[in-house]
């Protein structure tokens, strides 16, 4: 890493050569002939066509030619070919994805991460080299397939997923996700499956709905699921399943440490508030990584307690699990298959989670994940209501607990973030009594949503859509 | 959602019919907008434009965080030992606890509990801090207090109120046996009526190892 290396040529001196000449070194894949199998698939009947299955999405309509007889405008026309499709997450899973779907044959592909390149990436994150670190993992990903695969039109974005508003998601035909935390796919779960239009009979009107298929790994497990909203479970359906999050009591941290765990816990959840109270920890700094080990180090000579070194600190403050390439892409496969079923409905659809676990020999599960009945994202009803300006709180109330709902004691607050009114805790009550005669008019706008919680709801909320005429 | 696809496209021809016109419903195979894959729906079949969707996409949303947790403030219930205010009633994240006992040696006295409500409720558990000084075996001189549901016992199935009952019970049933406050604790384990006597003097403004406690009785 430190010596500059002899001048070897490399691939990209390759890459960079070929794009001067003009020349592909590689095999033209616009060339119908490399297809032929994917054609097959596609145009070939099958008793096994995703309408004959558990979770039926479409009607599989083979395509005209068959598969030897393909030629390369045929390709164009294929529903992979034609299809928008968008990558969450370029790390482990991603570059496996990325790589899949490429040689599936989907060629529109928006990819977004947040993240750069780091030299342990390398190991299995196979679109980045060494002079990449540093640089945007979406970028560079991006730029590798467009590169490789003369087909192929990726598109990068360098930022967080929630800096992209419920629009962009709503363009895409197939959402594929290599997150890497269990907040980001509720945050992306809520929203897709927040683009689902009900209708006047309360059903999701199919031309909204946008499958994600959520892929996962730790280790040596992991996990491919498919969300389809409103239809199947959703990710938000199964939170509950995830283990909690390693957390010792304050208490052990604070007076009675017996593993180097929890010195490295005093050092970063105690003692840095103590002598940084303005300063947030970095966990990305290495300055402030090796403030915290120096502390943990300290503490843990104090106490006679063995074990705590860096990398052993970062992977505590971090929560990082070691990465296995091949179960990422064992699972990214999956999802892959899933996707290419999905958009050409050429095979049945999973249904609807696949569990593989790698740490004891090899074992997979595959299970229907039940939908929660009770699920505030996919679950929850929306009402839609027209009412006059001067409708009142206290008005809205009174008929929400005559209608059909059959509310009792409704407390509400508006998307936009106002609480409208409580019914409890007492003080709570009693600050947003004045808006019971105010006119909901001039305290939310018109189409804005309420969310409307009650106790004879039990888990469930009631998300009320209200129009002024 | 292939039943729901066919009551659409039913429900499209139906309409079409009965306006006189005869509509094709667009297939996968349909030619034209390449450019525009979303016109090639792959599974809307056709049929209306839906002008409410830009409303739909456009408006903002509760996250399911957010639901959950006006669902619980809904439902808290203190009784007359816990006081639960709002200084910004538009945020429902933050509130204040004030836990006045009615039992045990710290009768008579009123502490202040911050409660902040994390991003990611329920997955995470709430936040507490303690305002007041007090001299208890789980409550530091800092404020943290080590209460179990509140970091390794924490599960999405409990609620603000469980938190808030267990505050409580710190009130009711001190536990010496993982203390923030390990003086306190010894002391409680030891001498119970030495414990009494000194948070009594606590309660009475009296200072401990160079700490001023507030006054209450």
């Amino acid at each position: 890493m430190d010596t500059m290396p002899e001048k070897k040529r490399s691939r990209d001196d390759m890459i960079d050569e070929t794009k001067e000449t003009g020349e592909s070194m590689d095999i033209d894949f616009s060339d119908g002939g490399a297809r032929r199998d994917l054609m097959t698939l596609l145009s070939r009947a099958s008793p096994f066509g995703n309408e004959n299955g558990e979770l039926p999405i479409g009607e599989f309509e083979p395509l005209s030619k068959i598969g030897s007889n393909v030629v390369a405008s045929d390709l164009a026309e294929s529903p992979l070919s034609k299809a928008k499709v968008l990558v969450v997450g370029a790390g482990g899973l991603g570059c496996e994805l990325l790589k899949n779907l490429a040689l599936s044959g989907i060629s529109n592909i928006h990819v977004i991460d947040l993240d750069n390149i780091d030299i342990t990436n390398l190991n299995r994150q196979f679109l980045f080299r060494m002079k990449d670190v540093g640089k945007s993992k979406a970028e560079v990903a991006a730029n590798f397939i467009n590169t490789r695969c003369p087909w192929m039109k990726v598109t990068p974005y360098h930022g967080k997923i929630q800096d992209k508003g419920p629009s962009f998601y709503a363009s895409f035909n197939c959402i594929i996700s290599g997150l890497d935390n269990i907040e980001a796919r509720r945050w992306l779960n809520a929203t897709v499956c927040g683009l689902v239009e009900l209708d006047s009979d309360g059903d999701p009107d199919p031309s909204t709905i946008i499958p994600i298929v959520d892929g996962g790994t730790e280790g040596f497990n992991g996990q491919a699921r498919i969300i389809i909203p409103r239809i199947s479970s959703c990710f938000e359906c199964s939170l509950s399943a995830f283990p909690p999050q390693t957390s010792f009591p304050l208490c052990t941290i604070a007076e009675t440490p017996r593993r180097p765990e929890h010195c490295i816990a005093y050092a970063f959840i105690l003692q840095w508030p103590k002598e940084f109270p303005d300063k947030k920890l970095d966990k990305d700094s290495p300055e402030d990584m090796q403030w915290v080990y120096e502390c943990a180090a300290e503490r843990a000579k104090k106490y006679n307690i063995e074990g705590v070194t860096l990398m052993m600190t970062m992977g505590v403050v971090k929560n990082i699990i070691p990465a296995v390439a091949s179960t990422n892409a064992i699972v990214s496969a999956a999802c892959t298959n899933e996707v290419v079923k999905l958009l050409s409905f050429c095979s049945q659809t999973l249904n609807s989670y696949m569990m593989y676990m790698g740490t004891q020999s090899v074992y997979s599960h595959t299970f229907i994940y039940e939908k929660l009945e009770a699920c505030p994202v996919c679950s929850s009803q929306v009402q839609k209501l027209t009412v006059s300006k001067s409708m009142t709180v206290n008005g809205l109330i009174q008929q929400l607990c005559s209608g059909d709902l059959r509310l009792k004691a409704p407390s509400m607050t508006s998307a936009g973030g106002s609480t409208i009114y409580m019914q409890k805790p007492p003080a709570l009550e009693k600050a947003t009594r004045p808006n019971l005669d105010k006119p909901l008019s001039a305290l939310i706008e018109s189409g804005e949503e309420l969310t409307v919680t009650d106790p004879v709801l039990e888990h469930v909320s009631v998300t009320v859509r209200v129009t002024f005429e | 959602m292939l039943a729901l696809k066919k009551k659409r496209e039913a429900a499209t021809a139906a309409k079409a019919a009965a306006a006189g016109r005869r509509e094709e419903p667009e297939t996968i195979a349909a030619k034209g907008d390449v450019s525009d894959p979303r016109v090639v729906s792959l599974f809307g079949i056709g049929g209306e434009k839906k002008s409410k969707n830009g409303e739909g996409k456009t408006a903002k949303k509760r996250t399911p965080g957010e639901i959950r947790i006006q669902k619980d403030i809904a439902e808290l219930d203190g009784g007359d030992v816990a006081n639960i205010s709002f200084p910004n009633p538009n945020d429902l994240t933050t509130f204040a606890v004030s836990v006045s006992p009615d039992t045990g040696y710290w009768t008579g006295a009123t502490y202040h509990f911050t409660l902040t409500i994390p991003p990611h409720y329920p997955h995470s558990p709430p936040k507490v801090e303690c305002q007041t000084k007090i001299y208890h075996p789980n409550i530091d001189l800092q404020g943290k207090v080590c209460l179990n549901i509140l970091r390794q016992d924490w599960k999405p199935v409990l609620d603000i109120n469980a938190v808030i009952y267990g505050l409580l019970y710190l009130f009711y049933e001190p536990n010496p046996d993982d203390p923030l406050n390990k003086e306190a604790a010894e002391l409680f384990r030891k001498d119970a009526s030495g414990f009494g006597r000194l948070v009594t003097r606590t309660l009475r403004g009296g200072m401990l190892d160079g700490v001023q406690f507030e006054r209450f009785v």
